[in-house]
């Protein structure tokens, strides 16, 4: 293995580059590193206004997803060395308006992320003295969905938010597709205005990018799929049975 | 300037700021909040918690055991009526995340399941796999998106804290993105930032842990409490540091030096058995388990690596079934950042700093001494945690102290607190605008700050580290005094406004060399060996002169000055810690 590689870095400032550009850096090349390892290499020995988020470097606050070689990764856990001999591209996460180098403005997501109603509904307000019963396999039923980061790695590579970033999009459907399937959950027909709107569900495509990308396993293609079969069922319910459903 | 006024502004919005959000928003829907967060919410250190949340849920469990555990657990420095306040309301709490949504781990027939853990007599901690501190975060942080009270200022840093007539009335911030410059009014303030563990080398504290809320606290006038209480977790990874469970040898897992022996049974922590006993062995406390570990190494016991000296955590009797089932985060961090599959393979560990005892003091309300101000989760000492904090009880506190934090701060703002001559805190802002404008426009410096921060890092850990001495301690403090001489000339590659990362990471240096500061002080001040800390010179406990709390505060120019305040002591008087032995 050589003992440098090469990053060109994409550069972006509002204030004083407002076109990207691409910056070359050659850094150590480690069997242990990790690609965030060398972004901060350059920010502490070779150019310290190179700006990325980062925070926890383990793999779950979901701070640091960004473009490598193309591909929508968390950097903290990418390895540097299956790279080699290099050169390693690195850009901000597509999809998405940069504010500076390697970060981006996630604000629409976090909107979304409101719109779905991402918390325990329930019709009775007032709660049990103790918990609500939910064996093992009804926790399954929706466990996988719990477990997104927020990293957007899915909205980078979602061809159909690209195209329209009113998009509600993979990771906010995932998460009201987990609240949906708890079972300590009432709020499944409170969702449905929101997800079967002109930009909720049916622009899918099924093309599975954004579960393919997930880097913790979460699968929201399929809750996607699985919504859009429950929004059918309620929508045929209030046409067939108008009276039954509220 | 910009400038915008709320009734109570939260600094921080992991699990305690967001506690005290969701209390505050209860309370009183017409309370406006305001929070301030450098990172998005769901981006702060709580989501890196793994092991649990420990409240009394099983029948043979009860209130005053998980006191005792905690109370022996800190060596006898935790305050036993802030102990029995959070043992009390701490099951409570945890069902309230139940009703929110939390996926905790079940029994068969659908009720909580709770695992053993290190220091605790009974099963009590609550878990979600071994991502708690993930679902706690995330379950908080949707949660809170139902409160229209909530206006949040994400992504904005918080330089200093708005003082008017010894009245806490708000915070200087700035806006990252456009580097904009921010007074942010309010009648209270609450600082829920969390800890400082990157004044440390090797840590498995996140990059956003840099004692920032503590530090404000500190020069603002409000001490700090117990600073020389720093916890190293028994098992980090060795290169990163990352964090791998206590839950690992919960279910099982063992400690073994490289003669395959389970080595915790020569440091009075009990008799090895195929099983865990609970406060015995494998499930001792952090600081006893950190310190044993520390003398294999001395002794030429442990395994030698490129990042230094480790000794083994083996889980491969467990089976992969369990492992994948209880511990799927060890396994998925083993294999991405040590290439090795701990179903098939020993882990390899050292202690890593990990949790700060120590905090902003306040009274068991949340309340600080100076008006105005509260503090709660780790940023805070209530003080539950004396001078060793159990696993498990991190996640619980920082619930129960959000929530009464955020309640004392409606209460605060309901008695009318005295009104704020506006005019002052705004020119207090603009005195702070311009030392920031300032610090965009430097040209002239000379000092990298990633060097500072070394060398930073280097001697806290030579001086602070799991057994300390006077002499180290002074050559720390002497080299805190350069380097913060030194830090006056950082040099800045960045002059833009818009998200100017090198000019937080200069703020932050700042906030880590005071808060440094502290721990050296409060650690070369108390003469006796109790929990965490470890004296060379000082080897045994001293309940003569220090069953007391350190309390630190600034001086001006000169080095902090240390007083003490005793603990509280209610129904168990200090007595000898005993683990894996009768008693």
């Amino acid at each position: 293995m050589a003992d440098t590689i090469i990053l060109e870095v994409a550069r972006f400032s509002p204030e004083r580059q407002p076109e990207i550009t691409y910056q070359t850096f050659e850094v150590p090349l480690r069997a242990d590193w990790m690609v965030l390892d060398a972004l901060n290499y350059i920010k502490d020995n070779l150019d310290g206004s190179l700006t990325f988020r980062w925070s926890c470097r383990m793999g779950i606050c979901g701070s640091c997803g960004m473009m490598v070689n193309g591909v929508p990764k968390l950097t903290c856990e990418t390895l540097i060395s299956q790279f080699a001999p290099g050169p390693v591209r690195i850009e901000p996460l597509e999809h998405f308006p940069i504010v500076k180098d390697l970060v981006i403005d996630m604000d629409v997501f976090l909107e979304k992320l409101q719109t779905v109603r991402p918390w325990i509904v329930r019709k009775d307000e007032r709660l049990p003295q103790r918990e609500f019963l939910q064996t093992p396999a009804q926790l399954e039923t929706f466990h996988q969905y719990s477990l997104c980061i927020n990293c957007m790695l899915c909205y980078a590579a979602c061809p159909v938010f690209g195209l329209d970033p009113q998009f509600v999009g993979p990771a906010a459907l995932a998460l009201a597709e987990r609240y949906n399937l708890d079972s300590r959950d009432q709020g499944a027909s409170e969702r449905t205005d929101v997800l079967s709107q002109h930009d909720g569900i049916w622009d899918c495509t099924v093309v599975g990018e954004c579960s393919t990308v997930c880097p913790k396993g979460v699968d929201p293609s399929l809750a996607i799929q699985q919504y859009k079969l429950t929004a059918t069922k309620e929508w045929f319910k209030t046409w067939l049975l108008p009276w039954g459903n509220k | 300037m910009e400038t915008s006024s709320h009734d109570i502004l939260l600094i921080g919005a992991g699990g305690a700021g967001l506690r005290a959000a969701i209390a505050i928003a209860e309370a009183n829907p017409r309370t406006d909040i305001a929070m301030v967060s450098k990172v998005y919410p769901m981006r702060s250190h709580t989501v890196s918690a793994e092991g649990g949340a420990a409240g009394v849920a099983g029948e043979d469990d009860t209130i005053d055991e998980h006191c005792y555990d905690t109370i022996s657990g800190s060596d006898w420095l935790a305050d036993q009526d802030v102990v029995e306040a959070f043992c009390n309301e701490v099951p409570g709490e945890l069902l309230r995340l139940e009703h929110w949504g939390c996926p905790w781990s079940r029994q068969p027939d659908g009720r909580i399941a709770v695992r053993p853990f290190g220091g605790m007599k009974k099963m009590r901690t609550w878990f979600a796999a071994d991502k708690t501190g993930f679902h706690m975060l995330h379950t908080l942080f949707q949660t809170s998106l139902k409160y229209t009270s909530i206006t949040r200022y994400d992504e904005t840093f918080a330089t200093r804290l708005l003082i008017d007539d010894g009245a806490v009335n708000g915070v200087v911030a700035i806006e990252l993105r456009t580097g904009r410059i921010r007074a942010i009014m309010a009648k209270a303030v609450i600082i829920c930032t969390g800890g400082c563990g990157r004044v440390f080398p090797f840590t498995t504290n996140a990059n956003i842990c840099t004692g920032d809320g503590m530090a404000l606290a500190y020069r603002g006038g409000a001490p700090l409490k117990d600073m020389e209480m720093v916890q190293y977790h028994p098992t980090g990874l060795p290169f990163t540091g990352i964090l791998i469970t206590e839950a690992a040898r919960a279910e099982g897992g063992w400690l073994l030096n490289r003669d395959n022996y389970r080595f915790l049974q020569d440091y009075d922590l009990g008799k090895p058995t195929p099983t865990p006993v609970f406060r015995s062995m494998e499930l001792g406390p952090r600081d006893r388990v950190s310190q044993a570990i520390f003398h294999e190494f001395e002794k030429g016991r442990a395994f030698h690596g490129p990042y230094g000296d480790y000794v083994h955590l083996d889980l491969r009797h467990l089976g992969e079934h369990k492992i994948e089932a209880r511990l799927p985060m060890v396994r998925e961090l083993c294999l991405k950042y040590e290439n090795i599959d701990p179903v098939r393979e020993p882990i390899p560990v050292r202690p890593v700093q990990h949790y700060m005892m120590g905090g902003i003091h306040t009274d068991i309300h949340g309340a600080t001494p100076l008006k105005g101000l509260y503090a709660a989760g780790e940023a805070a000492c209530v003080s539950i945690n004396g001078s060793n904090r159990l696993g498990s009880n991190s996640l619980g506190e920082l619930l129960v102290f959000g929530a009464r934090a955020g309640k004392s701060a409606v209460e605060y703002v309901a008695n009318g607190p005295n009104r704020s001559n506006h005019d002052h805190l705004l020119a207090l802002a603009s005195d702070e605008e311009r030392k920031l404008e300032q610090q965009y426009g430097k040209e002239d410096g000379t000092e990298r700050i990633s060097k500072l921060r070394e060398e930073m890092q280097r001697t806290m850990e030579s001086g602070c580290g799991i057994y300390r001495d006077r002499a180290t301690l002074v050559e720390s403090a002497n080299k805190l005094n350069e380097l913060k001489e030194r830090s006056a000339k950082l040099q800045l590659d960045d002059h833009g406004r818009s998200f100017n990362t090198q000019l937080t990471a200069a703020l932050e240096l700042g906030f880590m060399l005071d808060v440094a500061e502290t721990i050296v002080h409060s650690a070369l001040n108390r003469e006796e060996s109790r929990g965490a800390h470890q004296r060379h010179d000082f080897p045994k406990r001293d309940d003569t002169k220090f069953l007391a709390h350190s309390v630190v505060s600034r001086t001006g120019e000169g080095p902090p000055r240390v007083d003490y305040l005793p603990v509280v002591i209610t129904r168990w008087p200090p007595g000898e810690r005993i683990y894996g032995r009768d008693h």
